[in-house]
């Protein structure tokens, strides 16, 4: 067992006596309650942020990936011709499981965002979409248009690699802005329990004079802080995470049109994430705390 | 056991103690007088680690005290029981977890320490008091207190530094009992005052050195005390 793990393994099993020795209140002591409580809070967000995006960032690359389009643009008379050799070329092109000319309501989906329902695109000169899925190895997208452009000049592929990666990059971007709050909020919470330890023992310098006077050793009187805020950092923690998984709950679930909010929250295991959150807020507070303690406690004459 | 060798200390550019040099022998018995301001809880200080001389050499139970790190000084203060004018306790402890405080910082268990932490507090008269609050006891009370936090752990020397500043003549001399009778069990025992009738009635029980800080030196009074 590594030194510092032994010291948290101490800390854990505690010493009631040496517990004693620091006054029980003060103001330090919701001061810390509070920020654990208020900092696991936003974690459980930031954290629900991170893993949405993830999921996002991972459905949009497969789904995608996945999929492509074939557009036929013909002259009129041509066009059914050149969308059953593009579908029979397709059919026999190795990594493609399907591919399916749209049909007539499906192109008419497709542009009702823009002119409206009931447009009469049969009367329209649009070109035909073919939708292609691929299969598990998938398919040599510089070879299909080759082979496109050789027996169907007016077929023209797109794969999706335009659109799909600032897409995956944006989810991606979002991700890693999940973690990097979370490391705010751990640097944050450092911080803030640092201040509290510091207030608490300038607070407690005449406790810490008799401490030495009696004969304690800097270690015993620095584990007597270092618990105390520790404990309180996991009990905030864990408090702040409880109502943070509870606000998760009680979002209104997002239709479609929720955009990327679809899907905030946790989802299978990744229920456990969040309880990480407590163990490592005390952590925080313990490595705080102790380098708090040992350096006021080494410039305290 | 503490010895002192040419020591001097300076604090804001004004020496306070110069060229003091003396030797605390197992089982003595010191009187360190002097007028306010003269040094005595300096010199006390300088015998416990508290404060470093700014000159010569102090050495506490063998080991100069330069050399000492923080947990040494820990360590060597178990060996040396404090008992200061102002008392310090701890006021969200009870009488009895106060003296028992040494105890507690050295992890010995209390429950097996029980016995003598009853027995103790009994002999400095505290027994009624050990469940009080420090801010609830008398000026003789917290002094007794005091002096039972700081032999708890059977310490080779005990300092107490005016330890009847607060407290009426007949405290005063109940309290001198105590730290006669510590004494006579072997314990070295140092204490500051100033005041003299204090150490006059002591020598009607013990062989007390007296010595008396003047002029920034340490000098040995002799008789007319």
């Amino acid at each position: 067992m590594t030194p510092n793990l032994a010291r948290l393994g101490e800390l854990v099993v505690g010493d009631a006596q040496a517990d004693r020795v620091v006054p029980p209140t003060g103001f330090t002591a919701q001061l810390t309650l509070f920020s654990a409580a208020a900092m696991a809070f936003l974690a459980v967000f930031a954290l629900a942020l991170s893993l949405a995006t993830g999921r996002l960032a991972d459905r949009w690359g497969d789904e995608l990936a996945r999929s492509s389009t074939v557009r036929i643009s013909a002259p009129e008379g041509q066009l059914a011709a050149q969308t059953d050799a593009a579908l029979k070329l397709l059919n026999s092109t190795r990594g493609v499981a399907e591919a399916r000319a749209l049909n007539t309501d499906e192109q008419r989906a497709l542009l009702e965002p823009w002119f409206g329902p009931d447009l009469p695109v049969e009367t329209l000169p649009i070109p035909q979409l073919i939708e292609v899925i691929e299969d598990a190895e998938g398919f040599d997208p510089q070879g299909l248009r080759l082979r496109l452009s050789a027996e169907v000049p007016g077929a023209v592929l797109d794969d999706h690699t335009r659109w799909r990666r600032p897409l995956t990059d944006a989810a991606g971007r979002l991700r890693l802005l999940g973690w990097v709050s979370l490391s705010l909020i751990g640097a944050a919470t450092a911080a803030m329990i640092t201040l509290a330890a510091n207030a608490a023992l300038a607070a407690n310098a005449q406790v810490i004079s008799v401490l030495r006077l009696v004969g304690a050793r800097d270690a015993y009187i620095a584990r007597a802080f270092v618990r105390r805020f520790t404990l309180r950092a996991l009990t905030g923690a864990a408090v702040g995470m409880v109502l943070g998984c509870a606000a998760i709950l009680l979002l209104p679930s997002a239709q479609a049109e929720g955009g990327f909010l679809t899907g905030l929250g946790f989802q299978g295991w990744h229920w456990v994430w969040p309880l990480l959150i407590p163990p490592l807020a005390a952590t925080v507070a313990f490595a705080a705390t102790r380098a708090a303690a040992i350096k006021t406690l080494k410039d305290m004459p | 056991m503490i010895e002192l060798d040419n020591v001097a200390y300076s604090y804001g550019g004004g020496e306070l103690l110069s060229d003091v040099s003396l030797q605390l022998q197992p089982g003595s018995f010191h009187f360190l007088t002097g007028p306010s301001g003269a040094g005595k809880t300096t010199l006390l200080k300088l015998f416990y680690g508290a404060l470093l001389p700014t000159a010569g050499d102090v050495r506490l139970f063998g080991t100069d005290v330069r050399g000492m790190d923080r947990d040494d000084i820990a360590m060597t203060r178990r060996r040396i029981g404090v008992v200061h004018q102002d008392c310090q306790f701890l006021d969200h402890l009870s009488v009895s977890d106060n003296i028992a405080l040494p105890l507690m910082v050295s992890g010995r268990d209390l429950l097996t320490e029980g016995a003598n932490l009853k027995e103790l507090t009994t002999w400095v008269g505290l027994k009624s008091r050990a469940g009080a609050r420090p801010p609830e006891l008398s000026g003789g009370e917290r002094q007794r207190a005091a002096l039972a936090r700081a032999i708890i752990m059977s310490p080779d020397v005990v300092l107490a530094d005016e330890p009847t500043g607060n407290v009426d003549w007949d405290m005063s001399q109940r309290l001198l009992r105590l730290l006669v009778e510590l004494n006579r069990m072997g314990k070295t025992i140092m204490i500051a005052t100033h005041d003299l009738a204090l150490i006059r009635a002591a020598k009607a029980h013990v062989q007390a050195r007296v010595l008396r800080i003047s002029n920034r030196r340490l000098h040995f009074a002799g008789a007319d005390l």
